[in-house]
């Protein structure tokens, strides 16, 4: 038997050595992979001029995540030339910096929504969530009639900014003071129209020159 | 010496039982989630019965809630006849069992409810983590107790993957979801953006790699040289390809992330070693097929034998797609597209639910002190539903991936994009009816099984059973490799 077979049969004869070697090959990559991202991440900055997001946006993001749009939408452009010519610019890390967590999504069922904000219009939007079909027939995306009836609690959102601001989110005490006002009288739907609308248009660095405008067939339904 | 030690199968059953339910569960919910792609009436306007919230509990249903119980319930059985030994800890093993199934249940409601992280595989929120984790501790300390009595000194194969499958889960489980609570139904993870991804998909990929790779490895280490009844091909190969598997896994999560705003470095890393990655995988494979030489025969006559050379054909095959998915430019087709669900289920209904079947019938009238299963055509029929089903699926989802992909990408003479967006919804529509379709079928294979197992359980279910003694071996010095543990 070759010589170091000896190691391995130590191994394999010992229940202790066995999980500790496994559990030291196991970690190597993650630890290579992760560790530089996290050094990095700690010194990415927001773009210019973007702040994290406003009472109600953040209300509509959490229910983006609550309703699982992610689960067919993409919020990732990636750097390739038909996906530029049809969702705009290739999106970058620092639009995402406030995502907890992302919405990159990994199956598009629909069409990217990273630059979608400013693409239709507020009432498009409501009508698209509440019943799709009534705008695109052969679209099979579920309607969310839901929506519309509840109505945003204050109270909670200034829970999640307090929460937010503890995991490092620049969140003044004006902004979360200004809470009640900014959701006063807003629906679920008016905080998910919010959000998409300020998809690639409140979170990119608008010192940058604007994005070049896209040609048609771009998401259209 | 009077042998009075028994093997603890009581916990074995239960999660046989378990693994039975949820499989039917888990899938229905696919197979209505996947009708809801083609009808979209079906989502009824109900909150919980729309498409976006029942696809989380089907992934969970049918990995964790399935998987997982096959998986927990495997590696009791074969933990103690591989070291001749009962269960160490019979108490805290059952408390694995109640625990696992209350996560189970907890997280299968509270995410359609829209109580959700929305992290891929891992959606459930904190509260629910948190008794995933103490629960994987427990099954962890169980199975270490119990390799920790072992009477036969040399730890059989298919522990070593078992073990690695305990560990590495623990440790992906717990870092991924590391947050901070708002509420009870609200928290937010500690990362964010593009870090948040990184983890996310180390975690994603490694669920994949270590929950349903090096587990059901185990099982097929354990349950296919049983079946075949001969040792295991080749020993050696299986060490090199055991630490090189479990190795190299873990480098490529990247995969999941390319031409992203992921930096470049760590795409190029993460297509690296999945193409890497296809020795081991190969390796487990070819080592399982190879282990039927010379039984070959047994095709015809045992379906547990064709479940399982059928799952390893599988397995080598998504392995082999995946790896090339990798490369970065068929991953510029292939990503977010329904190739990716292709892949996704050659390697979960063939690769994963196959051997699960497999060894589930070749596991069951042992612990369920019989000699047989109860019917040998409801095996044949759930073969043939099975693979008739998985087919189905799996060319119609490939089908769909690859037309998305093209037109995606299509752009005329000018330059300009020739198709919409819905241009391509529109043109896989039909397909999404083939797949439902096609999950049908798995589906009913399924309740022929559930049926099947429900008769052989008959002495059970009347308390008839006598526990199986444990054969207490001579000690002996230099065992490499181990021999298989005498039939019970
Ligand atoms: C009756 C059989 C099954 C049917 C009809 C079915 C159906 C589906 C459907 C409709 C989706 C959503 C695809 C989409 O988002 O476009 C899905 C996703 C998924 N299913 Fe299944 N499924 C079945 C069995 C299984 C099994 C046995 C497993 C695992 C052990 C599994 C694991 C998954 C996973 C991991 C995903 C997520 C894929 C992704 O994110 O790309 N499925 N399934
Ligand atoms: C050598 C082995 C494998 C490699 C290199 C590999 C590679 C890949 C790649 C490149 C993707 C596509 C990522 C994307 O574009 O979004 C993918 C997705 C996936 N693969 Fe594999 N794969 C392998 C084996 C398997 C096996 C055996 C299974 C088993 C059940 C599996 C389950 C999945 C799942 C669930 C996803 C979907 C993730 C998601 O987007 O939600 N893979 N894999």
């Amino acid at each position: 038997m070759a010589s170091g077979y000896k190691y391995i049969e130590a191994i394999e004869k010992h229940a202790g050595l066995l999980g500790i070697c496994i559990a030291v090959m196991v970690s190597i990559g993650g630890l290579a992979e992760i560790t530089p991202l996290f050094m990095k991440a700690h010194s990415q900055e927001a773009p210019a001029g973007v702040k994290p997001y406003d009472a109600l946006r953040l209300a509509g993001r959490d229910i983006y995540v609550r309703e699982g749009c992610y689960l067919c939408h993409s919020q990732m452009i990636r750097a390739q030339r038909f996906e530029v010519q049809r969702y705009g610019e290739h999106s970058v890390a620092s639009e995402s910096v406030y995502d907890r967590p992302h919405q990159w999504g990994s199956k598009r069922t629909g069409p990217d929504l990273a630059r979608i904000g400013g693409k239709y219009s507020d009432d498009w939007q409501r009508m698209h969530l509440l019943a799709p079909r009534t705008l695109v027939p052969e679209s099979n995306m579920p309607n969310y009639p839901w929506l519309s009836g509840t109505a945003i609690d204050a109270g909670d959102i200034q829970a999640r900014m307090r929460v937010l601001r503890r995991l490092g989110d620049p969140y003044t005490d004006a902004d979360i003071a200004g809470v009640a006002d900014a959701v006063q009288g807003k629906t679920e739907l008016d905080a998910i129209v919010a959000y998409l609308q300020g998809l690639g248009t409140l979170n990119v660095d608008t010192s940058a020159p604007p994005v070049p405008a896209t040609p048609a067939a771009a998401g259209q339904p | 010496m009077p042998n009075t030690e028994t093997y603890n199968d009581d916990v074995v059953r239960l999660f046989l039982l378990a693994a039975a339910v949820w499989g039917i569960i888990g899938m229905s919910i696919g197979v209505y989630a996947g009708a809801e792609l083609a009808w979209p009436a079906l989502n009824f306007d109900v909150s919980w019965l729309t498409f976006s919230h029942l696809r989380p509990s089907h992934t969970f249903g049918v990995i964790f809630a399935f998987g997982g119980s096959a998986l927990m319930g495997t590696c009791y059985y074969v933990v103690q006849r591989t070291g001749h030994t009962r269960l160490a800890l019979g108490g805290l093993a059952k408390f694995t069992f109640w625990g696992w199934q209350l996560a189970c249940v907890l997280a299968m409601v509270t995410v359609p409810l829209g109580i959700t992280q929305s992290k891929e595989y891992a959606e459930p929120e904190w509260f629910v983590d948190i008794i995933i984790a103490v629960v994987w501790v427990s099954f962890g300390t169980v199975f270490f107790a119990t390799l920790a009595r072992r009477r036969i000194q040399h730890i059989y194969v298919a522990n070593w993957y078992y073990a690695a499958f305990i560990i590495a889960v623990g440790l992906l489980h717990i870092v991924n979801n590391l947050a901070l609570p708002v509420s009870l139904t609200k928290s937010y993870p500690i990362y964010s953006g593009v870090v948040d991804a990184m983890v996310q998909w180390w975690y994603g990929h490694n669920a994949v790699a270590f929950f349903l790779t090096a587990g059901f490895l185990g099982m097929m280490y354990y349950f296919v040289p049983r079946q075949a009844q001969q040792p295991l091909w080749s020993y050696r190969f299986s060490i090199v390809n055991f630490w090189a598997l479990i190795s190299v896994y873990m480098w490529a999560g990247a995969h999941h992330l390319m031409f992203t705003a992921l930096p470049d470095w760590v795409q190029s890393v993460g297509m690296a070693f999945s193409l890497v990655l296809l020795m081991p995988s190969w390796g487990s494979a070819a080592n399982g097929l190879m282990t039927f030489q010379g039984s070959w025969r047994k095709l015809k006559t045992d379906p547990a034998v064709k479940f399982m050379v059928i799952s390893l054909v599988f397995y080598a095959a998504s392995t082999f797609e995946g790896s090339m998915m990798a490369i970065k430019s068929v991953n510029s087709l292939s990503h977010y597209t329904d190739w990716t669900v292709a892949h996704v289920h050659s390697g979960s209904i063939g690769w994963v639910a196959m051997i699960t079947i497999g060894s589930l019938y070749a596991m069951a009238p042992r612990a369920l002190g019989q000699p047989a299963m109860y019917s040998h055509r409801g095996m044949e029929v759930h073969f043939w539903l099975h693979m008739t089903g998985l087919l189905l699926y799996v060319i119609s989802m490939w089908l769909a991936g690859v037309t998305e992909g093209m037109m995606w990408r299509a752009t005329g003479a000018d330059g300009s994009l020739t198709y919409s967006f819905l241009d391509s919804l529109i043109a896989i529509k039909p397909l999404y009816i083939v797949r439902a379709l096609g999950g049908v079928l798995v589906v009913s294979g399924m309740v022929v099984m559930a049926w099947n197992l429900w008769h052989t359980a008959a002495d059970a279910r009347a308390h008839l059973i006598k526990p199986i003694p444990v054969p207490i071996p001579e000690p002996v010095m230099h065992q490499t490799p181990a021999p298989l543990p005498a039939y019970p």
